[in-house]
């Protein structure tokens, strides 16, 4: 046990790599929540009137809403009145190709590790990029389009597929759906979109790399990928933030439509600065993702939740379709201060829907671990079946993991099973790795990655690679 | 090779070694064996660097160096390996992944290149047929689900792609059908040499029957309290520890 307190005072002295702050002019606009800011934003984007519309009538719905408290999370509240909700990198004119990318920029992607020619040429994956609140360039998109598949920014949507935009924007997620989800639809300012026509299967992974830079700003982006029948789709998201005192808020909403037969795999790798060892700064990610499956289509979420300080977040389905299929896999590991409440809602109404859940809580530090999730079986859902299993593993003794599972099961004929096991990193364990020539630090990121695997290899391979090098990051030093 | 001076070790206030010495060197092969409780998992924790162990008094020394203080992962980086009397399970990784990252850590901290995957793979083709090792059994989680005799093996397959300098090999018999101990202990005799040396942790003598050691010494309440040949394993096993015990001239 000695061993275990001396590795615990080692602890947290690794750093967060992405916390720099790149130099580009950035627009900025004032501070402040209201009508007027929303009118501006959607004048920025030159948007149509149904679309300044829309978001009226959701800041409106806003007003008359209150910030949940239900969750398993204590955080200082951000004041929204002091955030500015728009702010980009300048840029002279419209982007005609990658080269034409303000240099820092590209400084900046460079210092993410991402080098655009590269993922072009390497590794083959589509990337759009989106700096504070807008998208800076998209990688791939003549290819994609012979296919007929779009793929670029929510703001070009809206300008160019206004008819598929206005069909499914807030069919999964309605405004009044939470508070947050209220405030994303009245001042949401980026975020991807992409389509994918009937019996395509995307021959690429799809990315979006989501970066906040400007301090003062709140990031709120949105989502909205339409696979049509019978069609594939495998999309990454990653995230980063500078190193900042303050808190930044980033309300997300991201919405799922699987039409019939179709596909959609969408994985996440959550790294927003997480504050720094004393609990100081981060940010708050409050995110809401569902997506709706028809008849024998499929959604899988995968995410790997390393970031923020406080992570609020339930990607989920609904199992709407007959034979349609759900599944949830993440592994969210807190450290230091960090909090996360974080899991999956599952709502069976389509006959033999199925859903898998497998969560993975990483507690270190003194951080608090949450999974929540709900397994909700309609009364029409006949034959249904869901299998959970939702693991801890904790680190020391100053952590807290948490688990809150809700079934409902309204029907007979359904099979609901869950798994729970909560378990800690064995001296013995790490003893033998030591005797085997490996260090501590090394051990630990060994049996973390171990213990998170079947969900990692879900992870399309490039980004299991980096999930794993991540997990070990976030707990460098940290546990006993 | 390893020379134990005077040592003495506690946990709490209890003292499980007391006061034992031991010379072993180069290519020599040393079994200890003793009652339950005698102190020998102790022991080759204590030489492994277990740190639930405090040494209170005496020295360690690997080829002339005090290593009382260096970590379990130094020690194993000077080429000190222990076979697990019970191997640890670390589901999730694979027998595989757990060797190159236990070969690369310890090539990196003697200024080694990394083995390439390719001379990897051509190391554990060599050394898998030694303790019939199939492919398969390389992808699977680190001792979990491992059968006794099979943990036992992958124990000694670590050892023979690590080619340590000073082997510990705790009870390794111990758990092993007969067919099972003949393979593991073939294995442990090809890996000897004139460089290396061997330490036998046992209980029984039959181990012996098929690795010859060149000492045998029994350990009693945390002292060596009689060394010799391979016969007085032979003799133990006829008269029992008990014949230690009431052995006056002890």
């Amino acid at each position: 046990m000695v061993n275990e307190e001396k590795i615990l005072k080692d602890a947290t002295k690794s750093d967060y790599k992405y916390g720099f702050v790149s130099k580009f002019n950035s627009e900025t606009l004032e501070v402040g929540l209201n009508e007027d800011i929303i009118k501006k934003i959607s004048l920025k984007k030159n948007e149509p009137e149904w679309m300044l519309n829309w978001r009226l009538k959701a800041y409106n719905i806003f007003l008359k809403m209150n910030e949940p408290t239900w969750a398993n999370l204590s955080y200082k509240k951000i004041d929204l009145q002091k955030i500015s909700y728009y702010s980009a990198p300048k840029t002279k004119k419209k982007l005609n190709s990658l080269d034409e990318v303000d240099p820092e920029l590209l400084k900046t992607f460079k210092k993410l590790g991402i080098s655009i020619n590269e993922q072009k040429r390497l590794t083959g994956v589509a990337m759009d990029f989106v700096v504070d609140s807008v998208s800076v360039a998209t990688s791939f998109k003549d290819k994609l389009s012979e296919l007929g598949i779009i793929f670029c920014s929510i703001s070009e949507a809206i300008q160019n597929h206004p008819d598929l935009v206005r069909k499914y924007i807030g069919s999964v997620v309605p405004i009044q759906d939470n508070y947050f989800s209220a405030l994303n639809s009245a001042v949401f300012t980026d975020g991807s979109f992409c389509y994918i026509p009937k019996g395509v299967k995307c021959p690429m992974e799809l990315s979006t790399y989501f970066r906040i830079n400007q301090a003062g700003t709140g990031q709120f982006e949105r989502t909205l990928l339409i696979a049509d029948k019978d069609s594939y789709v495998s999309y990454l998201e990653g995230c980063t933030a500078p190193s900042r005192d303050e808190n930044q808020l980033h309300a997300a909403v991201v919405e799922l439509i699987s039409l019939d037969g179709a596909e959609i795999k969408y994985s996440t790798v959550q790294n927003w600065y997480p504050g720094d060892k004393n609990g100081n700064g981060g940010v708050y990610n409050f995110v809401t993702k569902r997506g709706i499956c028809y008849k024998n289509s499929k959604i899988s979420w995968t995410q790997v939740e390393t970031g923020s300080s406080v992570t609020w977040k339930y990607p989920s389905c609904i199992l709407k379709g007959d034979n349609s299929i759900g599944e949830f896999f993440s592994v969210a590991l807190t450290n230091n201060f960090q909090q996360a409440d974080t899991g999956t809602k599952m709502i069976h109404i389509g006959k033999n829907s199925k859903s898998t859940i497998i969560s993975k809580g990483i507690s270190a530090g003194k951080s608090n671990g949450s999974y929540r999730g709900l397994v909700k079986i309609m009364k029409s859902a006949k034959n249904s079946r869901n299998f959970s299993q939702c693991d801890s593993l904790l680190m020391g003794d100053k952590c807290g993991s948490h688990t809150f599972p809700y079934i409902e099961v309204k029907n007979k004929s359904s099979k609901v099973e869950h798994e729970a096991t909560t378990s800690k990193i064995g001296e013995d364990q790490i003893f033998y790795c030591n005797q085997r020539g490996i260090g501590t630090e090394e051990a630990i990121g060994l049996i973390v990655n171990g213990y998170c695997k079947d969900v990692l290899n879900k992870l399309p391979m490039e980004f299991a690679v980096e999930a794993q090098k991540l997990l070990s990051l976030s707990l460098e030093g940290s546990v006993g | 090779m390893l020379n134990i001076k005077n040592l003495i070790v506690k946990i709490g206030d209890k003292t499980i070694i007391n006061d034992l010495n031991l010379n072993v060197k180069p290519g020599e092969i040393h079994a200890i064996m003793g009652p339950n409780g005698s102190g020998k998992s102790t022991l080759s924790s204590v030489i492994a660097g277990n740190e639930d162990y405090t040494i209170s008094k005496g020295e360690i020394l690997f080829n002339g160096n005090n290593i009382n203080d260096l970590s379990p992962e130094q020690r194993a980086h000077k080429g000190i390996f222990l076979s697990f009397q019970y191997p640890i399970e670390i589901p999730g990784i694979s027998v595989i992944n757990f060797l190159k990252t236990s070969i690369n850590e310890t090539r990196k901290a003697n200024n080694l290149e990394p083995l390439s995957s390719k001379d990897l793979l051509k190391l554990i083709k060599e050394k898998q047929d030694l303790l019939k090792i199939d492919t398969q059994f390389l992808s699977r989680s680190l001792n979990h689900g491992f059968s006794g005799g099979e943990k036992k093996r992958n124990e000694i397959f670590q050892m023979a792609m690590l080619n340590p300098k000073l082997a510990i090999l705790d009870e390794t018999d111990s758990g092993l059908d007969i067919d099972a101990l003949k393979i593991v202990a073939n294995g442990i005799n090809s890996l000897t040499n004139s460089k290396n040396s061997i330490i036998l942790i046992t209980h029984y003598q039959r181990l012996l029957d098929y690795i010859k050691p060149n000492y045998v010494h029994v350990l009693y309440e945390g002292k060596i309290v009689k060394s010799g040949d391979k016969s007085l394993a032979l003799t133990l096993e006829k008269k029992g520890y008990d014949w230690i015990n009431n052995n006056e001239e002890l």
